[in-house]
């Protein structure tokens, strides 16, 4: 079926949402999301920041939709036509998420481990305004340690709830979830238990802002000074494959993350033992650099100067491949 | 005198008892139905009649029931939302304490035009006395042969259970309530799927109003057709008014729809008018989600005509000039009500029930919650308004289910129809407080956001 996304027309396949037909076209039009996570079923819908209209609804019926809708939820129907960001009452009621999102989240980047990864943090720069109108105190929290690898910074959740989705369905069993209602609610474990299973770091990967970090990495450096690498072992663990993206600060891993697609969706989950206790390159089968898009705040050290990334060194392909990259990169 | 239908026994000595509601004529539609109709005829009276859900969306019930999906093999299921507990709407209430045996009929004859074998009830956790009435009334109809295995030897079975919710209103949502029925967070989900394709437990199921659900039996009993006479144009029917506020007379009350919101205010049979002999200042026509309207706007409509209380007549003008008929929370302010306390009230609520699910809703109740009573404590500015009216549009339509709109709805039309009182409130804070609460002395304490900057 046919559906038009801000002029442009694509053919998808049924029960496709708009959200997946206009990442199917690619470019600005795609609308954020920060709740909706390819990866994990049910997921979507709940931080209203991929809302688009529906103009025409079909060719059978092509009255438009009444309200904005969730593209991350809504499927396409053959001949609709969507606005994203030729709509100005898209925008505005964009505009209007990202203010109601940033009234509980800190602008705290410039500590966070999240900033230079952060959705929230593009979604405010492109959607924001630059001055808030809420004037009240902010509800804040202590951090909890949920486990000895997984740090939990309440105040900066937005309530996404991709961790729990995730906790659901990757891990045996979930033992944190959502507690109180409204603007009270806050992602917690009974009792502060650990989360404590081999796929638990996951939840990590998925959050997208600084609320669940990587204790193994906290503060240790920002991301735009780390190199990434792509590499890969053989896991034991059945459900893990073992490819990674192994983040160097000099020739020191300092965090490994599951590797991500260009929504910043982890592709294949990892387990605890590839992400938290392998941190030494011998433990690991370099692939090469990661590719960073050029809009990134990782690329930012990359433009500068080539230098190939000190693991690879020794390596002539992987500097050849590294050369290549960053040549390509420059020129683009 | 209006017709009554619901209420018609409700003076009955013991009317809660089995004995009693089966001598007045109890029972019958469950006989007739299982005896002599299909459910399909069942259900094609109920399209006859026109009646229209008395939860609040008003939307028709028997062509809400058509759209139940059929598979072979799977259960179905009816949900009766007995979950009411918006501000000023407490009829569902009224109805279950004293005639349950109303509503465990219309759920017989519904469940059986609806093919289920098993339906629940599902009561907000606060009414114990309630839930205990529907458990007594469930047991005895079970004992006569109603409920359970092949009832009264027509070979259809039916379960009926009573389930208590644990106390959100965002549960009498009906996909919040379905989940909370599921044992989970009472959230609401995502439609599509709806509930009549994929409910309860994945099952197709139907979720209808108490009120809706009592009123099956009238129409059963005397037939679609002599239902739809009583009210106007697509507004059938009685409609139960929980009516609050400054009125002389407060209660339930059963009226035929059509009645003119005059007539319903003031004449004796009803409301008996405002109490103290005060002026009608302004009306929440439909529980606490509906838009505000001054008394002007409700007894007349954008065309200068009486207006009435049907679901048409009320919403006429829109937002502008008109509301809705809602859930019958009926609540009158006399000319000494503040409207800004009032709004603050409203929203409080909402803030605190919000589920907390999608973004605008969770932040955007309580912000407006705040700066409501930042104006209401005389520490208000004059862009608050705007700032509120611009917070609401933002809720508004933007939200996985309509308690954004519910939220965002009282604050807006109170805004456009009372923008006077809410300056008012910013230019003579501490005259607002010693009328609201003869604390002469408590705006001026507290510094306001300007002097303490200075």
């Amino acid at each position: 079926m046919k559906v038009t996304i801000d002029g442009i027309t694509v053919e998808v396949d049924p029960g496709t949402t708009i959200l997946n037909a206009a990442r199917q076209i690619g470019g600005d039009i795609v609308p954020p999301a920060m709740c909706y996570y390819s990866k994990l079923q049910g997921s979507g819908g709940k931080c209203r920041t991929c809302l688009v209209k529906v103009s025409k609804g079909s060719e059978k019926d092509p009255r438009p939709m009444p309200k904005l809708v969730a593209s991350c939820r809504t499927t396409v129907m053959d001949g609709m036509e969507v606005q994203n960001i030729t709509s100005p009452e898209v925008i505005e009621a964009r505009k209007g998420v990202v203010e109601m999102l940033l009234i509980n989240h800190p602008l705290d980047c410039p500590i966070c481990d999240q900033a230079g990864e952060c959705h929230l943090q593009d979604l405010g720069y492109e959607h924001g305004a630059a001055k808030t109108r809420y004037e009240f105190d902010r509800r804040t929290f202590e951090k909890i340690d949920i486990g000895d690898k997984i740090q939990l910074h309440m105040t900066r959740c937005i309530l996404c709830y991709r961790c729990v989705f995730t906790a659901d369905q990757i891990t045996d069993h979930r033992i944190h979830g959502i507690l109180n209602r409204g603007d009270h609610s806050e992602i917690s474990t009974y009792i502060q238990a650990a989360v404590d299973n081999d796929f638990s770091g996951n939840v990590i990967d998925v959050c997208p802002v600084g609320a669940l970090t990587d204790k193994t990495f906290r503060f240790k450096n920002r991301v735009w000074f780390t190199k990434p690498v792509d590499a890969h072992r053989d896991c034991n663990h059945e459900k893990c494959n073992g490819k990674v993206t192994l983040w160097y600060k000099g020739e020191d891993v300092i965090r490994v993350t599951a590797r991500k697609d260009v929504y910043g969706e982890v592709e294949e989950f990892i387990c605890n033992e590839c992400r938290f206790d392998k941190k030494k390159t011998a433990d690991w089968v370099i692939e090469g650099p990661r590719k960073i898009a050029n809009n990134s705040v990782i690329s930012a050290n990359h433009y500068d100067t080539l230098r190939p990334l000190p693991v690879v060194k020794t390596n002539p392909v992987l500097q050849e491949n590294n050369k290549n990259q960053f040549e390509r990169d420059t020129r683009l | 005198m209006g017709r009554k239908l619901l209420l018609e026994h409700i003076n009955v000595p013991n009317i809660n008892t089995f004995d009693v509601y089966r001598e007045k004529g109890g029972y019958r539609s469950v006989e007739k139905a299982l005896k002599t109709m299909t459910p399909d005829e069942v259900v094609e009276e109920v399209k006859k009649s026109g009646l229209r859900g008395r939860g609040g969306a008003g939307f028709p019930t028997g062509m809400k029931w058509s759209f139940l999906a059929k598979p072979e093999g799977v259960a179905r299921y009816l949900v009766c939302n007995a979950d009411e507990s918006e501000p000023g709407t407490f009829k569902d209430r009224f109805l279950m304490t004293y005639i349950p045996h109303a509503l465990i009929e219309g759920m017989i004859t519904s469940s059986y035009a609806l093919g289920a074998n098993t339906s629940y009830i599902y009561v907000r956790g606060e009414m114990m006395p309630q839930i205990r009435i529907l458990e007594k009334a469930i047991a005895e109809a079970k004992a006569k042969g109603f409920l359970g295995k092949n009832i009264l030897g027509t070979g259809y079975d039916l379960e009926l259970y009573v389930q208590p919710g644990g106390g959100a209103y965002i549960c009498g949502e009906e996909t919040a309530l379905l989940e909370s029925l599921e044992g989970k967070r009472g959230n609401p989900r995502i439609k599509p799927p709806f509930p009549a394709i994929a409910g309860l437990y994945g099952c197709p199921t139907v979720v209808n109003n108490v009120e809706s659900i009592a009123a099956v039996v009238p129409i059963i009993n005397d037939g679609g057709d002599e239902y739809a006479k009583l009210g106007i144009g697509r507004s059938t029917g009685t409609k139960l008014i929980s009516a609050g506020g400054n009125l002389k007379k407060p209660g339930v009350y059963e009226i035929d729809l059509g009645l003119s919101c005059e007539e319903f205010v003031y004449s004796d049979e009803y409301c008996g008018g405002i109490a103290n002999g005060k002026r009608l200042k302004a009306v929440v026509a439909g529980g606490s989600s509906v838009p505000i309207l001054p008394a002007n706007l409700f007894f007349k409509t954008a065309n200068n005509e009486a207006r009435l209380m049907s679901y048409e007549s009320l919403a006429d003008g829109g937002f502008a000039t008109g509301t809705m008929m809602g859930s019958g929370g009926f609540i009158a302010f006399d000319e000494d009500a503040c409207i800004v306390r009032n709004t603050w009230n409203f929203t409080r609520f909402y803030h605190h029930e919000s589920c907390g699910q999608c973004s605008p809703c969770r932040e955007g109740t309580g912000w407006m919650e705040k700066v409501l009573h930042r104006l209401e404590y005389g520490h208000g500015k004059k862009s608050d308004i705007d700032l509120l009216v611009d917070v609401s549009k933002k809720i508004e339509g933007n939200t996985i289910c309509p308690l954004g709109d519910a939220a965002a709805w009282p604050v807006a039309s109170a805004i456009r129809h009372f923008r006077d009182e809410f300056e008012w409130h910013v230019t003579n804070a501490s005259e607002a407080m010693t009328r609201n609460y003869g604390l002469a002395h408590y705006a001026d304490p507290l510094p306001k956001k300007e002097e303490t900057a200075a």
